[in-house]
C-alpha cells in the first residue's frame, strides 16, 4: 500500500498548532481583497509527524548505506555541522540587519572566502551562487564580461570536451555563447590537436572539469591553459571533482582563471534530497573585480584587543546580483565547521583517500567489467554497464540490481563518451569493509548477468516500488493533487 | 577526520592496487605544482569547533535578542517544532537528488506534495519543485517568457515596485541575451503607474511583472493590466508573497500566467538570507516551457501508485546546449520544510498567522501615526508592511532605537532615493503588543521634531 498525500489524509475541521490570542483592536479587513478559502490540508500534529516519517522510510540516504554516486561526492555528513548551523545566533539573523549586528555572520563568510581561496590558489572569492550550477553561471558571464571590457567583442565560442557535465553546456547557453564541442583522446585528455584546431580569436574560454568526468586527471592541462590562454581565452575550472586535489594541487596554480566550488560536494555540506547546495566561485586576479555583489570585506583593521570590523565590498566591474541576499549562508556556516575540523592535514587525507578508495574499487572491478581508460584515476573511475557476451543487459540493469544488494547504484549513462557508463566514486570517509562489500555485490552482478539475467532485467525486486512508467508520467502529467482528492 | 582507515587497512588496498604510497597515486599531476603548501590552521576537535562557532554566532545579535520590524523581502515567521525536527532525519537531508526513484519515493511524493500545496496555496494549475529563491524564479520566468514566444517577442516590462534585489538579479540574467530589453516603468513622475505600465506595453511585450503585495506593502488589484498585457498577446506574471495567501485573493483571480515567488515566510529560518526557496507555478499549457524539476504521479510494473522526475526533455542533462536553463537541483530540503510547514499550519493555521500579520501591522501603523511628524504613505490597504515618513534623519533615528535594542524596519532611500527619510516597516505574528508599543514609544522618544 502506497503511503497516502496530505490532501488525502485530510480530516475537515482537524487542526494542530494554534497561534496565541490577538491582543490588539482589530481592522476590518475589506471583503473584496478576502479570498473564500484556502484550499490546504486539515491535519493533526501526529498524522503530520507519522506522515513524513513514512515518507523518509521510502528513501535512500548516507545514512542508510553506501552512495557511489560519480560526480556527487556523497560523503558523510558531519552532525556537527547541523548543529552550528542551527545555532539561533546565526539561524535567527535577518539579511538587512545593520552591519554592526552581524558582525559574527560576515567573520563566517569572510573566514571563509580566505579558506577557500588558501586551497584553490585564487585571490579573490564570492559565495554568492546558489548552487554548483549557478557558480558555473557566474563563471561565464565574468568570461563575457571580462571580454567585453577590454573592447574585445567577437569572442563568441565556449570550448567544452565531450566529457562534460551537461551544465556547462547549458550555461553557456544561457551566456549567449556558441558552444564548441572538443573530442577526448585515447588516454582519457582532452584531445590537444583538435583543442589547437578551434582555437583563435573567437574563442572566449574553455570549460574544463579537473580531474575530468572520467576521474581522470588531464595530463596536459598546463599545455591546455597555456594554449587558451595564448589565443585569449580564459580558462573555466569546473571544481565537481575538487575532492580529489585538497592539498594536492592547487588549480589556480595550473592556470585556471575562475572556478566554481561546490560546498555539498566536496565540503561535507548535505545533498538535502537535491538542494540546496551552495557554489561559490574563486578567481584569478584579472577577474576580482567582476565577481557577482556583494562580497565581504574587511573595513576597518582591528588590533589584538578589537576585531576588524567586517562590511560587504561591491566589486567595481560586477556581473551584478545572482539572487537575493548574501548567498546561502546556513551551507557557509556548516562548510566552514567542517574546515575548521579538518584544517590543512586533514585536507591533504580527504583527498588521500579518496583517490586511494576509487582506484582500490577500480582494481578490484576492472577483471569484470570493461574499464575504458587503464589509467591510475582520481576520486571516481567510469565502467561500462555491458558485456560484449551477453546482449539485452545494460547499464541501468546493473545500476538496479544494485538496489536488491542494500546499494545506491553509481552515476549511470553519463559521461557521454563512454558507452553504458557506470561511474563510480566512493569518497574518504567509506571504510575497506564497506568497499569489500559493494565489491562482491558488483562481482556477483556481473556472474548473475552471465547466469540468471532475469534477476537484472527485473530488478530491483525488494524497493518500496518497482520499476516505474516515466512515460506514463509524462503523458498523464498528474502533477499536483487537490482537496477533491481526499479518501473516504 | 571522518576518514575510518586503519593503517593495516590501508596498505592492504595499496597493495591491491600495486603501489608503495598514496602519493604514487599523483603522479599525473605536474611534479613542479604537486603537494602545494597550504597556508591553513591546524584541525580542531568536534568540541573546540563548536565552540568557536559559538563565539561567532554570538557576535551578532539575532532578531531573537531584539525586536525587529524588518521585512523586505525576509520575514521572522514562527516556525513549529516538528518542522526542524522531521528535516533532521538523515534519510531526508543526506539523500541525494532522486534520480533512481525506486529507492527516492520519500523525497519524491515530499515533491509532489510540494508542487500541491503550493498549487492550491496560489490557485494555480501547476508547480515546479523550485527554484533557488525569489529573485532567481523572477528571472527564470523572464527567461521562460522569452523561449515561450521563441525569441519573437523581446521586451519584458517589471514593475519598479518589484523586489529592488529581484530587479537586479533579473538584470544579471538576462545581460548576456543582448535582444532583450527589460522596461522599468519611470516612478519620478507622478503618473499612475497601472498607467506608466500600459504605455510600454505593445507588440514585442513578452512579459509585464509586478508584484502583490508590493515592495512597499500596497495591494493592489492588477486585473485590468492583466487583461490589457493579455490582449497585447503577452504573459502576466505576479510575484508573491506567499503568508499574504492566507487571507488575500490570489492573483490567479487576476488571471496571472505565473505565480511566482519567496518561500522563505512558509517554515524556514531567516538563516541570514539563505538558502530560501523560489517557489514557480504557472497555466498547465505552459508547462513545457518553464525550467525546473517537475515530479509526476505514475505506477510501477505491478500497478502501484509512485512519483519520478518527469518532463526531463526540458533539462540541461538531457537537452545540453539547448536547455534554457542550467539548473539541476531544487531546494529539496526547503520544499520538504515547507510542506511540512503548510501542513501543520493547514487551512485553519495559516489563515490565522495571516490574519495576525495582518492586524498586528495596521495596529502598528495606526501608532505610528499618532507620533507627531510621522505619516503612513501607503495610498491603498495593505498586508504585514507599510511605509512611513519620518521627519527627521531616518538613520539617526533607526540608531537611537538600535540602542534600545529595535530594528526599525528598512531604509528605503538605497532603492528609491526620493523617498527620503522613509522607512519600511514590516510586523509578523510574533511581535507582540508589548513590542509594538514599546518600538511606538521609543520611536516618539528618539524622534526630536
Amino acid at each position: 500500500m502506497s503511503e497516502p498525500t496530505v490532501y488525502e489524509l485530510s480530516s475537515e475541521g482537524r487542526f494542530s498548532i494554534t497561534f496565541p490570542t490577538l491582543d490588539i483592536p482589530e481592522t476590518k479587513i475589506p471583503d473584496d481583497l478576502l479570498r473564500e478559502d484556502v484550499p490546504l490540508p486539515e491535519l493533526s500534529e501526529l498524522d503530520v509527524i507519522r506522515h513524513f516519517t513514512n515518507l523518509s522510510r521510502l528513501n535512500y540516504s548516507i545514512d542508510e548505506g553506501f552512495y557511489p554516486l560519480g560526480s556527487c561526492t556523497m560523503k558523510y555528513n558531519p552532525r556537527i555541522n547541523e548543529v552550528t548551523a542551527r545555532n539561533h545566533g546565526f539561524a535567527n539573523t535577518h539579511p538587512f540587519q545593520p552591519v554592526e549586528t552581524i558582525q559574527g555572520n560576515l567573520a563566517v563568510m569572510y573566514i571563509l572566502q580566505e579558506w577557500l581561496k588558501e586551497i584553490t590558489g585564487f585571490v579573490a572569492a564570492s559565495l554568492q551562487p546558489a548552487a554548483g550550477a549557478q557558480g558555473e553561471f557566474v563563471g561565464s558571464l565574468m568570461i563575457n564580461a571580462y571580454h567585453k571590457s577590454r573592447n574585445d567583442n567577437h569572442r563568441t565560442n565556449i570550448l567544452i570536451p565531450d566529457s562534460a557535465h551537461g551544465t556547462n553546456p547549458a550555461t553557456s547557453n544561457m551566456s549567449g555563447f556558441d558552444i564548441v564541442n572538443i573530442p577526448t583522446d585515447n588516454r582519457g585528455n582532452i584531445n590537444l590537436s583538435a583543442l589547437t584546431e578551434v582555437c583563435n580569436k573567437s574563442t572566449a574560454g574553455l570549460m574544463l572539469t579537473n580531474p575530468n568526468t572520467l576521474g581522470l586527471f588531464e595530463e596536459n592541462v598546463l599545455e591546455i591553459n597555456d594554449i587558451i590562454h595564448k589565443a585569449g581565452g580564459l580558462v573555466y575550472g569546473d571544481g565537481a571533482n575538487l575532492n580529489a586535489l585538497l592539498g594536492i594541487v592547487k588549480p589556480g596554480e595550473l592556470g585556471f582563471d575562475i572556478m566554481h566550488i561546490n560546498l555539498h560536494k566536496t565540503f561535507s555540506t548535505p545533498h538535502g534530497g537535491g538542494g540546496p547546495g551552495s557554489g561559490p566561485v574563486v578567481v584569478a586576479k584579472h577577474l576580482a573585480d567582476f565577481l557577482p555583489e556583494p562580497i565581504v570585506g574587511i573595513i576597518e583593521e582591528g588590533d589584538d584587543e578589537i576585531p576588524p570590523l567586517y562590511g560587504f565590498i561591491y566589486p567595481k566591474k560586477s556581473i551584478g546580483r545572482m539572487k537575493s541576499f548574501h548567498g546561502h549562508f546556513s551551507i557557509i556556516v556548516r562548510a566552514l565547521t567542517y574546515l575548521l575540523m579538518q584544517g590543512k592535514d586533514g585536507l591533504l587525507e580527504v583527498s588521500n583517500h579518496a583517490v586511494l578508495n576509487a582506484n582500490y574499487l577500480m582494481s578490484l572491478l576492472k577483471e569484470d567489467y570493461t574499464l575504458p581508460f587503464d589509467r591510475i584515476c582520481m576520486h571516481e573511475f567510469v565502467l561500462e554497464g555491458v558485456w560484449k557476451d551477453i546482449e539485452g543487459i545494460h547499464a541501468l540493469d546493473i545500476a538496479k540490481r544494485l538496489m536488491d544488494y542494500g546499494f545506491h547504484p553509481p552515476t549511470n549513462y553519463f559521461p557521454l563518451n563512454v558507452k553504458e557508463a557506470l561511474m563510480i566514486e566512493p569518497t574518504e570517509t567509506e571504510s575497506k569493509q564497506t568497499l569489500d562489500r559493494f565489491v562482491n555485490a558488483m562481482l556477483s552482478i556481473a556472474k548473475e548477468a552471465h547466469e540468471t539475467p532475469d534477476l537484472l532485467t527485473k530488478a530491483p525486486h525488494n524497493t518500496p516500488v518497482k520499476r516505474l512508467d516515466e512515460v506514463k508520467a509524462a503523458k498523464d502529467l498528474i502533477l499536483c493533487c487537490r482537496v477533491s482528492d481526499k479518501r473516504e | 577526520m571522518f576518514i575510518p582507515h586503519t593503517d593495516k587497512e590501508r596498505q592492504a588496498m595499496l597493495r591491491t592496487i600495486g603501489k608503495d604510497s598514496i602519493k604514487d597515486l599523483f603522479a599525473d599531476i605536474p611534479e613542479s605544482k604537486r603537494f602545494p603548501v597550504l597556508d591553513l590552521p591546524e584541525g580542531i576537535s568536534e568540541m573546540e569547533a563548536y565552540k568557536q562557532m559559538s563565539m561567532l554566532a554570538s557576535a551578532n545579535n539575532s532578531c531573537d535578542e531584539m525586536i525587529s520590524f524588518l521585512g523586505a523581502g525576509a520575514y521572522h515567521h514562527y516556525i513549529p517544532a516538528a518542522v526542524d525536527l522531521l528535516l533532521l532525519r538523515g534519510d531526508f537531508f543526506t539523500a541525494y537528488t532522486p534520480y533512481q526513484p525506486e529507492i527516492s519515493q520519500g523525497t519524491l511524493q515530499a515533491i509532489f506534495e510540494f508542487q500541491s500545496l503550493i498549487a492550491n496555496l496560489t490557485g494555480m494549475e501547476v508547480s515546479n519543485a523550485s527554484h533557488y529563491d525569489g529573485a532567481t524564479a523572477a528571472a527564470e520566468t523572464c527567461i521562460s517568457s522569452y523561449y515561450h514566444f521563441r525569441k519573437k517577442r523581446a521586451n519584458i516590462i517589471i514593475s519598479p515596485f518589484i523586489h529592488p534585489h529581484y530587479i537586479e538579479t533579473i538584470k544579471t540574467y538576462l545581460q548576456a541575451i543582448k535582444e532583450i530589453e527589460i522596461r522599468i516603468p519611470d516612478i519620478s513622475k507622478p503618473v499612475d503607474f497601472k498607467d506608466s505600465i500600459r504605455q510600454l506595453v505593445d507588440k514585442n511585450t513578452a512579459l509585464v511583472m509586478v508584484q502583490y503585495p508590493d515592495f512597499l506593502g500596497n495591494i493592489l488589484d492588477y486585473s485590468s493590466v492583466s487583461s490589457f498585457v493579455h490582449e497585447n498577446g503577452a504573459l502576466f506574471a505576479t510575484v508573491v508573497y506567499p503568508m499574504a495567501l492566507g487571507i488575500l485573493k490570489s492573483p490567479a483571480d487576476m488571471d496571472a500566467d505565473f505565480i511566482i515567488g519567496e518561500g522563505q515566510s512558509l517554515g524556514l529560518p531567516l538563516n541570514f538570507g539563505g538558502p530560501y526557496l523560489g517557489f514557480f507555478t504557472t497555466r498547465r499549457e505552459l508547462i513545457r516551457k518553464i525550467s525546473g524539476r517537475i515530479v509526476g504521479e505514475t505506477e510501477d510494473e505491478d500497478g502501484k501508485r509512485g512519483y519520478v522526475l518527469t518532463l526531463t526533455a526540458r533539462e540541461q542533462h538531457i537537452r545540453r546546449g539547448k536547455a534554457t536553463s542550467n539548473i539541476c537541483t531544487n531546494q529539496g530540503l526547503n520544499a520538504l520544510a515547507v510542506s511540512i510547514y503548510l501542513s501543520l499550519l493547514g487551512k485553519k493555521g495559516l489563515k490565522e498567522v495571516a490574519y495576525q500579520c495582518y492586524q498586528k501591522a495596521h495596529y502598528t501603523a495606526s501608532q505610528i501615526e499618532r507620533i507627531n511628524g510621522y505619516k503612513v504613505l501607503n495610498e491603498q490597504d495593505f498586508f504585514n508592511e507599510f511605509v512611513i515618513q519620518c521627519p527627521s534623519d531616518v538613520m539617526e533615528i533607526q540608531n537611537n532605537l538600535l540602542e534600545k535594542g529595535i530594528i526599525a524596519g528598512y531604509n528605503l532611500e538605497s532603492d528609491y532615493p526620493t523617498r527620503k527619510n522613509q522607512l519600511l516597516i514590516a510586523a509578523t505574528e510574533q511581535n507582540t503588543r508589548e513590542d509594538i508599543d514599546f518600538f511606538v514609544n521609543s520611536l516618539r522618544e528618539v524622534t526630536i521634531v
